[in-house]
């Protein structure tokens, strides 16, 4: 892969507190890159370091092999999409996209040029004169990426782009932002406390944890196999259990014994030692619920248990089902292929069953 | 962005103390001042019965012009270095922290608590030939030994700019606190320095601050008198003077009265046209 935009080592305080904490990734030249986390996590410090907004107090930023740390952000290849879009009041949606090439003083025809070719990548040439104040938030967002795009910068970096609009509009705009992201081909890097939208928007998410990066990775990469709980909690929903590895198989599977469930046997996800405590992750719909036994055999892993709770969603139903100490949470969509089985209903008795490969091992605690 | 409109008779009643104020304290003064123009002076200084436009030809006597003019371009000038000093305080007071900004405002304002008189006495005896800012300056070779720094223009000038800078900063800094300073960042961002950064996008942002900054030091400016009296030389006076001097001195009230009309108008009819320009400009725009 290659290194178009290099942090390196990137360590950033405020007071005592360590916003970002010794941060290292790269991301390749037109990448679509997200920094994911809960807010706090140090990926809003870690974008206005990029931006030029912070200094770093240790580490490097390099943009296509150059040192940008000490630059101020006027003269870095970089520009932003802000989250509340900070378009000037004052200045017609024309200006404001002209604004960036009217500092680096180009000639007015290219000026020209630029900014009607942004109007159109971003559908606005009929609403150039207007002010900011007269456009819709979805309108206003294209607004901020245009005046950011048209100076043609190494990488874009986009804030929250999507918080600060309604529903419809959020799913609208991805399609959007993902259509732009084709055209221009520029590295672009969201900023987002939002797994969906991270998910549909990148091709490699940054998952981020108090001031460090937990996990670098396609979006099915963090979702399929997370390497901790943090990440299998923060991107989806996940049933977690502790266990003991007792017995190993040589395919890569471990049987693991649950108190008050079972023992299962699930993918080992890297170097496992018999009686080793460990931690199970199994996603709410890799778990399927039927009312009789599943017919046993060496590769299902199934349960009784009791269902407690039942969540209705429209496109899937939610199942909370309790088997001993443990709750589950089990997702089913309904469809004819699903089973002719009837519904749960609440206190019925069933069996929830997985396959081993969807089960895995997230973390692997001291050996007891 | 909509904005709820009121209903018009409500939004009457709602302006109705404001236009009292403004009708008893401003417009039938304003009137009976230019009523008094119209009539002829008595000789105990009173003002007489029936009805002259002798006055009117008075004043437009040739020798009130320079002083006209002086009034205005010293207003002007007092204006332009308040608001050059005002802009960059006020957008300081707005980046601080709340202790600063609170520590700022009283520093600004504590000059109020005591005497305008007072205060102009002060500098009078700090630029004083003998005083200790001549002193100082003279120790210190960074003026020569003769110089005077009372009783010229530029010392009408700073006095001037001393005691307006604070109806400068006020509504300067209300403009700022509102300002979202992100519209800096992103300025910066798109390539502009911190000078162009504050001058295309503070600037404009704060515009509606810097216009009632300057129409008040302006309109403030134009009245004065006892500055340019107490530390100006005798070339320096300005149009209040003459005014002053027709009520204090002349007794003539009609001809203070079409000298404060003058004045009024050369104030009021610039005011409009920025009114209206402004209006024009805010229709233009939707």
């Amino acid at each position: 892969m290659d290194d178009f935009l290099v942090i390196d080592h990137v360590s950033k305080s405020f007071g005592t507190q360590r916003a970002v904490d010794d941060v290292s990734l790269t991301v390749a030249k037109g990448e679509a890159f997200s920094l994911l986390g809960p807010s706090g996590c140090g990926k809003t410090t870690l974008l206005r370091m990029i931006a030029g907004f912070e200094r770093p107090d240790g580490g490097r930023i390099l943009v296509s092999g150059q040192d940008i740390t000490a630059l101020p952000p006027e003269l870095r290849p970089v520009n932003t999409v802000f989250q509340n879009y900070a378009l000037f009041p004052h200045l017609s949606v024309w200006e404001n996209i002209a604004f960036g090439l009217r500092m680096s003083r180009r000639p007015r025809e290219e000026i020209r040029s630029g900014v009607d070719r942004m109007l159109e990548l971003v559908r606005l040439s009929e609403h150039s004169r207007k002010r900011p104040a007269q456009l819709s938030g979805g309108q206003r967002q294209r607004v901020a990426i245009a005046r950011a795009l048209v100076n043609r910068p190494q990488v874009l970096l986009l804030d929250e782009p999507l918080a600060a609009l309604d529903l419809k509009l959020r799913q609208h705009m991805l399609m959007e932002l993902n259509t732009i992201h084709e055209q221009v081909g520029t590295t672009f890097i969201y900023v987002t406390h939002d797994q969906g939208e991270a998910m549909s928007l990148s091709d490699r998410i940054a998952v981020m944890n108090a001031g460090k990066v937990e996990q670098v990775d396609t979006p099915e990469h963090l979702y399929e196999t997370p390497r901790s709980s943090f990440v299998a909690t923060f991107i989806g929903d996940a049933n977690f259990f502790t266990g003991v590895a007792v017995e190993l198989q040589h395919e890569g599977y471990v049987r693991v014994m649950i108190d008050g469930l079972g023992s299962p046997l699930v993918l080992s996800n890297g170097a496992v030692t018999s009686n080793q405590t460990l931690r199970l992750m199994v996603r709410p719909e890799k778990i399927s619920l039927t009312l009789k036994r599943p017919p046993s055999g060496e590769r299902v892993n199934a349960f009784p248990g009791i269902v407690e709770d039942i969540a209705y969603f429209g496109s899937h139903t939610r199942y909370r089902i309790r088997a001993g100490e443990h709750s589950i949470l089990a997702q089913l969509q309904r469809s004819r292929f699903s089973g002719g089985e009837i519904d749960p209903v609440r206190g019925a008795e069933v069996w929830m069953s997985f396959h081993p490969d969807e089960g895995r091992v997230v973390r692997l605690e001291a050996a007891a | 962005m909509t904005e709820e409109p009121a209903q018009p008779s409500r939004q009457w009643l709602l302006t109705l103390p404001s236009l009292v104020w403004l009708a008893v304290f401003f417009v039938i003064p304003a009137i009976l001042v230019i009523v008094t123009a119209f009539r002829p002076a008595d000789l105990q200084g009173g003002v007489g019965a029936g009805w002259t436009l002798a006055t009117l030809r008075e004043v437009q006597d040739p020798a009130y012009l320079p002083i006209l003019w002086r009034t205005i371009w010293v207003s002007g000038l007092t204006t332009l270095v308040c608001l050059a000093l005002a802009l960059p305080m006020a957008f300081q007071m707005a980046r601080v922290g709340e202790r600063m900004r609170q520590v700022l405002l009283l520093l600004i304002v504590i000059p109020f608590l005591s005497n305008f008189l007072i205060r102009i006495f002060a500098w009078k005896s700090l630029l004083h030939p003998e005083g200790p800012l001549t002193k100082l300056l003279i120790g210190l070779h960074l003026i020569p030994e003769n110089a005077v720094l009372l009783n010229h223009a530029g010392t009408v000038l700073l006095v001037l700019v001393y005691t307006q800078l604070p109806f400068a900063i006020l509504p300067l800094y209300a403009a700022a606190e509102k300002f979202d300073f992100g519209l800096l960042d992103a300025a910066r961002d798109l390539g502009a320095g911190p000078w162009r950064a504050f001058s295309k996008v503070f600037v404009p942002g704060v515009r509606r601050g810097i216009i009632s900054a300057a129409v008040m030091v302006f309109v403030c400016c134009l009245g004065q008198y006892v500055i340019p009296q107490m530390v100006g030389g005798t070339s320096d006076e300005m149009l209040g003077s003459k005014i002053a001097q027709r009520v204090f001195s002349d007794r003539n009230l009609p001809h203070a009265s079409a000298l404060a009309g003058g004045l009024m108008l050369a104030v009021l009819v610039p005011m409009l046209v920025v009114v209206i320009w402004q209006r024009l400009s805010r229709k233009e725009a939707a």
